[in-house]
């Protein structure tokens, strides 16, 4: 698949191939082989909704290889209620610059923009929907350790049932077929028509509610967060979000291999303890996000290839 | 051919059975309100169905991309092309793979839902019926697709 010029919206686009460009290209941009490659490009960051990790990673990634950012950050924006208006933004913005990052609240508000700007519209988060290169990031961690994708048996543990990060990177592994398991409550269980659609790209799929009745090994345990919003009773969150916290103990009983990753921010559901441990991969995920940004900004703007 | 209440056309199309009361829909979805004479019958008696509504639209040929739109109110139609006061082409209803401003997208956060952005959908499956929303990816379900 050849990116210059291409809006990167959603997962659901991408294809086998086209994930694997994105890994490679991240691991020699990850290992120095490219200097500079962005000099003389202008990225737009329009952040309708604040986030700042993922905003300062965009502009980091930017930077480093020589190109220039501009851009707004700000609840004021999303008074934008009216298409009409989001649509002159971005065709006035489009003009500025050669490639726009964008995050707001309304889901589908990144793919509307792709249809109207003449530059390339990178979704850095749209509402529930998506955020495709969390999903790079996350997918480019685990090329690192593990060679084969496909053998890759993949935990996901917490709120299935929300959490956008989880739902594209269990879709992306479904295109590798690798094993997956989703271990989450009744009442935060992946949605049905995913799971279908996963096992039909040919995934095998294993639902269980609780980690301890988890009897197959995994290599890769994937945490999120367990909102209180989610529960009306509060006992209740506490003791669904108390069984599903990974601490020390629960690295032990998954194996001295096990790998624990997390999209950050995290609150509570991992304990600090689990930092230190050479299992705990999330802070190597976040830095992995400037490699993998500068990987996907430089194939869209058709500086690498 | 049988004879209708409503006066046979020389030359367009005739929409067959249409669910009892939908006809005026059809023409909304179709566009044709202002194309020309139409004849809109409704309530007719079918062996098929009980009641039915046929439109004809005279001098016009509606082609299949059209017609196929009307699929969700109306699987079952028939069209009928008459040319020259002959029955040229006789077709059924199939889903279309896009559904362009006809399904309402039921995500209140759906930025079709928020702005004034037309729907648009694809087919995931037919049978059952599952559409996607082309803007917040959401999947709407044969029991639950509200058309616009
Ligand atoms: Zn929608």
């Amino acid at each position: 698949m050849d990116f210059a010029g291409k809006s990167i919206i959603s997962i659901r686009e991408m294809d086998k191939n086209s994930l694997l460009k994105i890994i490679e290209t991240s691991n020699r941009v990850k290992n120095g082989e490219y200097k500079n490659f962005l000099t003389g490009k202008v990225l737009a960051t329009l952040f309708f909704e604040p986030s700042t990790r993922t905003r300062l990673s965009f502009e980091s990634a930017m930077r480093y290889m020589g190109g220039g950012v501009i851009g707004f950050s700000g609840t004021e924006y999303t008074s934008i209620k009216k298409g009409e208006t989001l649509q002159d933004t971005i065709m006035t913005v489009s003009g500025y610059c050669n490639v726009i990052v964008m995050r707001h609240p309304v889901e589908g508000t990144a793919r509307l923009a792709s249809e109207i700007a003449i530059v390339p519209v990178i979704n850095a988060g749209d509402g529930a929907n998506q955020h495709p290169t969390q999903t790079f990031l996350d997918l480019f961690t685990l090329s690192e350790l593990f060679a084969n994708l496909s053998d890759v048996r993949v935990g996901f543990l917490g709120d299935l049932k929300y959490g956008r990060t989880v739902h594209s990177l269990a879709y992306a592994l479904s295109l590798y077929q690798s094993p997956l398991w989703f271990i989450a409550p009744d009442l935060l269980r992946m949605p049905e028509y995913l799971t279908q659609e996963i096992k039909e790209n040919g995934s095998r799929v294993h639902e269980v509610d609780d980690l301890e009745r988890l009897e197959e090994h995994i290599d890769v345990l994937y945490v999120t967060r367990i909102q209180k919003e989610r529960f009306g009773d509060m006992q209740e969150y506490e003791r669904i979000a108390g069984c599903y916290r990974v601490t020390k103990k629960v690295v032990d009983m998954l194996g001295k291999d096990i790998k624990i990753m997390h999209p950050l921010p995290r609150v509570d559901e991992i304990a600090q303890e689990v930092d230190e441990l050479e299992n705990a991969l999330y802070f190597r995920q976040a830095h992995n996000g400037i490699p993998v940004r500068q990987a996907v900004l430089g194939l869209v703007l058709g500086r690498l290839d | 051919m049988k004879a209708y209440k409503v006066y046979a056309i020389k030359d367009g199309t005739v929409i067959d059975h249409i669910p009892s009361t939908k006809a005026l829909k059809v023409i909304d979805i179709l566009g044709l309100e202002n194309e020309g004479i139409l004849t809109i019958g409704v309530g007719f008696s079918s062996e098929k169905m009980g009641k039915k509504d046929i439109i004809k639209i005279e001098n016009k040929y509606l082609k299949k991309e059209e017609t196929d739109k009307i699929s969700l109110i109306a699987p079952n139609a028939t069209i009928n092309i008459i040319k020259d006061g002959r029955l040229k082409e006789k077709r059924k209803i199939e889903q279309p793979k896009e559904y362009f401003n006809i399904v309402r997208c039921l995500n209140p956060n759906c930025i079709t839902s928020i702005g004034d952005i037309d729907t648009k959908f694809y087919t995931v499956s037919i049978s059952p019926l599952i559409l996607r929303c082309h803007y917040c990816e959401r999947i709407v379900e044969s029991g639950e697709i509200e058309i616009l």
